[in-house]
């Protein structure tokens, strides 16, 4: 079964093309929805596409599968079409895949189910980075407020943290916003650094 | 209590009903919060509606006729009981191509017929057949094309190649020279011209002056089981058309629009649409077209049955259905007139006393039968000045011309 992943995320795509041999497909290709893709994938002839649900590309691949003489024409479905739980599950990881129709449901069913489940541990990981991403940044503003008051008001590292805390508990505010507005007031005066 | 309603949309000005409906109260003077959920293909707005992740979605009119009809993917009855408004699609050509037509851009758009012809003829000297990006093969921006280059002898399906791509990719293709132009609904059209890429060629509003845009689209069951809450919907959308409609507020609309969540364009490029203020080419002042982009007056949002049968009779035109009776009856059944009037029964909305009308056959504004106050229709003629009869479409369509 030749397996074509359409997909401009790098990482995304690696984390399904894994899983995917993992389980024993071992005839994929990954293609970026870019330039004459739809071409490329004409000459491809895949049974299976997959593609992210979110991909604006998706509109230009559907028209291809209808205009498209050199392929047998695929079918869109989410895993089990009759159960609306999957369906459900598969629109939510963002999976969309298009079946050449005639390819038994039972072959494809794997497939598809195991596409949902990595498109999801790739959110997972998509959403720790994120996450690492704001705790960084956070971690940079509550840094910049702790050196002003150490500056402005001779505080020790230690203690210009704890007068950031005790303040933000205080007003029933997260740490980060109390040393948002310290700095955006520092600003403000003049006395930013 | 609210009751929260999912509606999926695409980042377009002419998403400006539904925003606003949110953003500016409507919705919660009627018990409702507006979930709007940005998508970026047809296809996936299309998948969710069928699927029922949203309760309602902002769709191409054609769209919506073509999945009752089963011509796309995840075929599905679907029920448009509103449109969200008409016209607002420009068709814009790279500016070397655009050489070969009438140079004042001014006129160029007010002669549609002259330009198609013009039109036709540059295609002979473009280095290529010319690519031009349509965002689907099911929109109101593809049959609006197809019947304009046919008009002037053009085969869009032999002559030009038409590519689809979504709205949002068209500039970026247009700069990696993929397309030589595109006809897309605003603010795209708006962006490569003032990225100095293109110029714009013709104006939906000038090929069919009350051109059927996008629609408010629900999986028929689920209207027919929640008419409550569809009825609370239009209300809100309705009020909302009217502030839309209104130039005092064109500003603030077009700084809602501009929003990130929104459809994330500058806001004076959004303006431009709103406000009828066409920049056709680059650094040149703007063309005044009033009636570029319609919400509300003249009972814009009324859904026409013989406005679902005109986009029939295209798809059957370009060979993308086959005619029969049955089909008739699907298509014309999926907007939905009865719905709308009940929904607005009470309200001061000016109400079309009939549910079908000539299509193209008013030059000038004209006073209509209505239930309540008073209703101006607007002059709706095709540029060729054709009139379809939904009752004759067989007459209608022997009226073509063969192509190729």
């Amino acid at each position: 079964m030749r397996i074509v992943i359409i997909d401009d995320s790098g990482l995304r795509a690696t984390v399904l093309e894994e899983g995917l041999r993992e389980a024993g497909y071992d005839d994929i290709h990954i293609v970026p929805p870019r330039g004459a893709f739809v071409a490329r994938l004409e000459r491809m002839a895949p049974d299976v596409v997959l593609m992210d649900l979110g991909s604006p590309s998706r509109d230009t691949l559907e028209e291809m599968l209808i205009v498209s003489r050199a392929l047998a024409k695929p079918i869109a479905m989410f895993v089990d079409q009759s159960d609306d739980s999957m369906i459900g599950a598969a629109i939510d990881a963002g999976v969309s895949a298009y079946v050449v129709d005639g390819l038994r449901k039972e072959r494809v069913k794997p497939v598809l189910e195991l596409a949902v489940r990595r498109f999801n541990a790739f959110a997972k990981i998509q959403g720790e980075l994120d996450e690492a991403r704001t705790a960084l940044s956070d971690r940079k503003i509550i840094d910049r407020a702790k050196s002003i008051l150490m500056n402005q008001r001779s505080l020790s590292e230690q203690d210009a943290y704890a007068l950031l805390r005790s303040s933000a508990m205080n007003q029933g505010k997260k740490i980060v916003e109390v040393a948002q507005a310290l700095i955006t007031a520092s600003d403000l005066l003049g006395g930013g650094l | 209590m609210t009751t929260p309603l999912k509606i999926a949309f695409l980042p377009l000005t002419d998403a400006a009903v539904l925003v606003a409906a949110q953003e500016r109260g409507f919705a919660e003077e009627e018990g409702l919060r507006l979930d709007l959920i940005r998508t970026t293909s047809w296809a996936t707005l299309r998948d969710r509606l069928v699927f029922g992740q949203v309760h309602a979605a902002q769709m191409l009119a054609p769209l919506a006729v073509a999945v009752t009809l089963g011509l796309s993917q995840q075929p599905a009855a679907l029920a448009a009981p509103y449109k969200l408004g008409v016209n607002g699609n420009m068709l814009v050509m790279a500016s070397d191509f655009a050489k070969a037509l009438e140079p004042d851009v001014a006129a160029r758009l007010a002669d549609p017929l002259g330009t198609a012809h013009d039109f036709a003829a540059a295609i002979g000297l473009w280095r290529r057949k010319p690519i031009i990006g349509v965002v689907h093969r099911f929109s109101s921006h593809s049959l609006m094309l197809r019947y304009w280059l046919a008009s002037a002898g053009v085969d869009p399906d032999k002559d030009v190649v038409l590519r689809v791509l979504p709205p949002s990719l068209t500039v970026e293709a247009m700069r990696a020279g993929e397309i030589d132009g595109f006809i897309a609904g605003e603010p795209w059209g708006s962006a490569a011209v003032e990225a100095g890429l293109a110029e714009t060629v013709a104006i939906g509003e000038r090929i069919w002056r009350r051109g059927v845009e996008k629609v408010l689209a629900f999986r028929e069951s689920w209207l027919e089981e929640n008419p409550e809450t569809v009825d609370r919907l239009l209300r809100a959308l309705a009020r909302a058309a009217a502030w839309c409609d209104d130039p005092a507020h064109h500003g603030a609309l077009a700084d809602l629009l501009a929003d990130p969540r929104y459809v994330d364009q500058p806001a004076e490029l959004i303006g431009r649409a709103l406000n009828g203020q066409i920049v056709a080419r680059a650094g040149e002042a703007p063309i005044a077209n009033p009636d570029f982009m319609l919400f509300s007056r003249e009972a814009t949002s009324f859904p026409w049955r013989s406005q679902a049968l005109w986009i029939y009779s295209q798809l059957v035109r370009w060979g993308m259905v086959e005619h029969d009776a049955a089909s008739v009856a699907k298509a014309g059944g999926v907007f939905r007139p009865d719905v709308y009037r009940q929904a607005l029964a009470d309200s001061d909305v000016a109400m079309p006393g009939a549910s079908m009308k000539l299509e193209g056959a008013m030059d000038l504004p004209l006073a209509v039968g209505s239930r309540r106050g008073e209703l101006t229709l607007g002059p709706d003629r095709f540029f060729d000045g054709r009139v379809f009869d939904p009752d004759r479409i067989e007459d209608y369509l022997a009226g073509f011309a063969p192509t190729g």
